[in-house]
């Protein structure tokens, strides 16, 4: 397995640096070569999973981009073509995934999650504004122990800071 | 309580989706001919250049058909089971010599065996593309009406002989 897996990368390296670039047109009409890539730009490489078959130099990509040639030239339209690719490999041979139900989480999940990050905002805002506005409202004699308190904690920070100032005066 | 179980549920969720994420191989699509008719083709035959040969001469039998290429490694490892299942007389086995030379083609048969009835000769690759071939090798299975029902996306293994391909084979030719 990881000799297999090191013998295809290094095959991958060798044939990157033999074929680097995009795909080069082999036609001489510039306006059909225009518009192979433009399909091919639709079709993913199954040998290279990433990568569209107008971006790639893998074998089976020529030959496919070679049917897409053909095709546009006995007048299929791009429809016509990626359906012919869907029946042989799958909705997987389309770059854009289709809209369709099975893939309607995949195309509005995202969207979803936005949607749910948003109310959890909007929720966690709101309650903490809730929170704000419900100041406790005291007694009069709450107010009272309040104040006391208050003074009680200013009268000892008063102590300390005097402590402090002597001590520095002692020192020299 | 009850909200610290909310990112708990939202980790264990993302933990079993990329679990299964893990377990998948990305290399192996779904096939869309799962249990259609196998595409129809005349090709030449390896050996005999001057004989054709087409799936609907193989009506009314359970037949694998095999992606096969003698530049092809991964075919090497499968080579020896197939071999087998030839010997033994399993089920017919057809080949689809994929975009191959045939003369290396006819030697790589006489070098490692060979356990097809016969093999289609496809030069240009272009049946390989109307069943959906991707990666060498490939084995389908196809039965009396013709339908295919399985298919392996590389090399086959004697787990999957003996866990998918006999117990299907079987029951294809009781059916």
């Amino acid at each position: 397995m990881v000799n297999q897996l090191l013998l295809s990368l290094l095959l991958a390296l060798s044939f990157s640096l033999a074929h680097a670039g995009e795909a080069k047109p082999t036609n001489d009409d510039p306006v059909l070569e225009k518009r192979v890539l433009e399909v091919s730009e639709n079709l993913r490489c199954l040998v290279c999973q990433n990568q569209t078959i107008a971006d790639s130099n893998a074998e089976l990509a020529v030959d496919l981009r070679n049917q897409v040639r053909e095709k546009l030239k006995a007048g299929q339209s791009e429809d016509e073509i990626l359906k012919y690719m869907v029946a042989r490999y799958g909705d997987f041979v389309l770059f854009n995934p289709q809209m369709k139900s099975s893939t309607w989480l995949l195309w509005f999940g995202p969207l979803l999650m936005l949607a749910g990050g948003a109310w959890v905002l909007i929720i966690t805002l709101r309650q903490r504004r809730k929170l704000q506005q419900q100041v406790p409202v005291l007694s009069a004699a709450e107010h009272v122990q309040a104040e006391s308190l208050l003074a009680e904690i200013k009268g000892q920070k008063n102590d300390g800071q005097d402590d402090g100032q002597k001590n520095i005066k002692d020192a020299s | 309580m009850k909200k610290s179980f909310i990112p708990l549920a939202i980790f264990v969720v993302l933990v079993v989706f990329l679990w299964i994420g893990l377990t998948l191989n990305p290399r192996e699509i779904p096939s869309p001919l799962l249990n259609k008719p196998a595409p129809a083709f005349k090709l030449v035959q390896l050996h005999e250049p001057n004989k054709v040969i087409a799936p609907e001469h193989l009506r009314g039998k359970v037949w694998l058909l095999n992606v096969w290429a003698s530049w092809c490694a991964t075919c090497l490892q499968e080579h020896p089971l197939l071999v087998e299942m030839a010997r033994q007389n399993i089920v017919p086995i057809y080949g689809l010599n994929y975009k191959d030379q045939r003369e290396a083609g006819m030697a790589w048969l006489r070098q490692h065996g060979n356990p097809y009835i016969l093999s289609a000769h496809d030069l240009d690759g272009r049946v390989g593309i109307d069943y959906g071939v991707y990666g060498v090798p490939e084995t389908f299975v196809i039965d009396k009406a013709g339908i295919i029902r399985h298919k392996v996306i590389g090399a086959i293994t004697p787990e999957i002989v003996q866990d998918k391909l006999l117990p299907l084979i079987k029951e294809l030719n009781n059916g």
